[in-house]
């Protein structure tokens, strides 16, 4: 699939990374994410048909403890930067109708 | 004189012969933040009071017992503010709890002491992508201090920290220490617990130094160091003591010169400071070896895909319910995230999100990130087949002394490119550090310029050992702005 290819449609990715945007932030970061991802084309010079992805420079796998409950915050502790709580909770705008 | 100027190591002489207290050192501090925050914006906040309280209460028998380090704003300490640089957590989020690398340094005796100013979430190379202050370069001040461990940096460089912390993602430790003159360390990714840093790419991010000379380097990687079970990416591996690499010779070590890093764009006195570097070295018995890292030309692509697409993922926590800035008034929930993360974020911040966002998602992963990924692993073996033949690898840290501010402000792409030599370490997961090398001239003022050693997975001990090797014979240790 050719890199440098269709517009990007960039209400919808601000949508996805729910972002508002102005009109003029969209023609903005359109263009520039056009470019930057034009510059990506030189990855096109390389075969990288059978090479194996790297997700992690260090092979460190599986990193699993044992299924027993510990210490950890206090719900005063865990509310403490809330923007707004109520009875010990988070309280945000209605999310279900 | 201030015992701001001093280095952790002349400061421990003299805390252990009771010479001196730990407040007297915080008093000085705090006299040259007072005098010199104004102009440098190193820092973003300092709390003197709570550090001074600490400082009385340090164990001078500890090995850093009693000195304070100033910590990058990206990293927590509890009831300090941890703003990232960003208005997103800004108003008013205090951090409940320590980062381990705050825990161990605190066991350690160190006193955390003061907030540095950084690009937005890490995000940058200049720290003009702060959204709440601006710091300037201690060797001219309209010029920027390198980023986005900007304010780290140029605290240790104008002598208003003893000693900092930063983070590094694709080169925010070294490229500032470069540009101010000062020593940045990054360790092996997974030697220090990523536990409390606020991530960007988690895959690349690694907590280091920032100081005055490789000694104190050394001195406080004895104590970031350490498996972490909160990090399940930390390793499990013995912390040598790092301060055995110092003052040992080089005689017959292999040294390599990749050569797609000696090119024509850099700047003529990045390129005649690090072939004045390599000279002394060879001096020092080195055996300097031409060789290739082929696929280096892919490293700034590869790295542009894979940090946003991460810290799409990373950024997604702020959504303004349990922490951080929330929108005035949202008419539903989707309201609320749209607008409280649009009005939180800065441009840098948001165009990394759309173009973490865009490569991962439906139709575009395999072209993109997939295709990232594989790249990475190309340049990891270049290193592994380097690393066969020579001990380190040197090159320059950064193609340029430091910009003037607002040079590269319109231009996102060419910013990219700055981070050409230091992206590939990251990408590795390989340690490296910058030692200043010497100087350029601009318009009558003398800017830093860095040489980059980068080591073997896990042997920072012959990555340290080179660096003071050679900042003993540069004539560049413990440099000060004028």
């Amino acid at each position: 699939m050719p890199m440098s290819a269709p517009a990007i449609d960039i209400q919808k990715i601000a949508t996805l990374a729910r972002l508002k945007l102005t009109s003029d932030e969209a023609d903005l970061y359109q263009a520039q994410l056009g470019k930057i991802l034009d510059y990506m084309d030189v990855l096109e010079r390389y075969d990288l048909g059978g090479v194996e992805p790297t997700a992690h420079a260090m092979p460190v796998h599986n990193v699993l403890r044992a299924d027993e409950s510990r210490p950890s915050f206090s719900r005063d502790e865990a509310l403490s930067n809330a923007p707004k709580s109520s009875h010990g909770q988070f309280q945000i705008p209605k999310v279900v109708e | 004189m201030s015992l701001a100027n001093e280095t952790i190591a002349s400061l421990r002489r003299r805390l252990a012969k009771r010479e001196i207290t730990s407040s007297d050192i915080v008093r000085d501090i705090a006299s040259a933040i007072e005098s010199k925050n104004d102009t440098i914006g190193a820092y973003l906040s300092w709390d003197v009071d709570a550090a001074i309280s600490e400082a009385n209460k340090a164990d001078t028998n500890s090995p850093l017992g009693g000195v304070p380090i100033a910590i990058k704003d990206n990293i927590n300490v509890t009831g300090q503010p941890c703003t990232c640089g960003s208005k997103i957590l800004a108003e008013n989020y205090r951090a409940p709890y320590d980062a381990t690398s705050i825990k161990q340094l605190r066991s350690a005796g160190a006193v955390p002491f003061g907030r540095l100013n950084m690009d937005e979430f890490a995000m940058g190379s200049s720290t003009e992508n702060s959204a709440l202050g601006v710091t300037r370069n201690p060797w001219d001040t309209d010029r920027i201090p390198g980023g986005s461990s900007g304010g780290s940096a140029s605290s240790v460089a104008s002598a208003t920290a003893i000693a900092a912390l930063g983070s590094d993602t694709g080169g925010s430790i070294r490229q500032p220490a470069a540009l101010c003159g000062v020593v940045g360390l990054k360790p092996t990714y997974g030697r220090v617990s990523r536990y409390g840093l606020v991530a960007f790419a988690s895959s690349l991010d690694q907590i280091g130094t920032l100081t005055k000379t490789v000694e104190d380097s050394a001195l406080l990687l004895n104590h970031l160091c350490g498996h972490d079970p909160r990090d399940s990416t930390s390793l499990n591996e013995a912390v040598p003591d790092f301060t055995s690499a110092l003052g040992r010779d080089i005689k017959g070590l292999r040294i390599g010169l990749p050569k797609e890093y000696f090119i024509s764009g850099i700047h003529p006195a990045v390129a005649a400071s690090a072939q004045a570097a390599i000279r002394q070295l060879e001096s020092l018995g080195a055996h300097i070896e031409e060789i290739s890292l082929p696929h280096t030309d892919a490293g700034v692509s590869t790295y542009y895909i894979l940090a946003p697409a991460e810290a799409s993922a990373n950024l997604a926590r702020f959504d303004g319910v349990r922490y951080g800035h929330r929108t005035a008034s949202a008419s539903d929930i989707l309201d609320h995230y749209f607008s409280s993360r649009a009005e939180g974020f800065g441009p840098e911040v948001k165009r990394r999100i759309l173009l973490g966002t865009y490569v991962l998602s439906s139709g575009y992963y395999d072209a993109y990130y997939l295709k990232a990924q594989r790249a990475r692993t190309l340049i990891r073996r270049d290193f592994e087949q380097a690393f066969e033949k020579v001990d380190v690898i040197i090159s320059p840290t950064a193609p340029s002394p430091a910009h003037k501010m607002g040079e590269l402000k319109n231009n996102p792409l060419q910013a990219y490119l700055e981070d050409v030599f230091t992206i590939p370490a990251n990408l590795a997961g390989l340690p490296a550090m910058s030692v200043p090398s010497g100087f350029a001239e601009e318009e009558g003022r003398k800017l830093p310029v860095g040489i980059q050693i980068i080591g073997k997975s896990l042997d920072e001990m012959t990555m340290i050992r080179v660096a003071h090797a050679f900042e003993q014979v540069s004539g560049l240790a413990h440099l000060s702005a004028p």
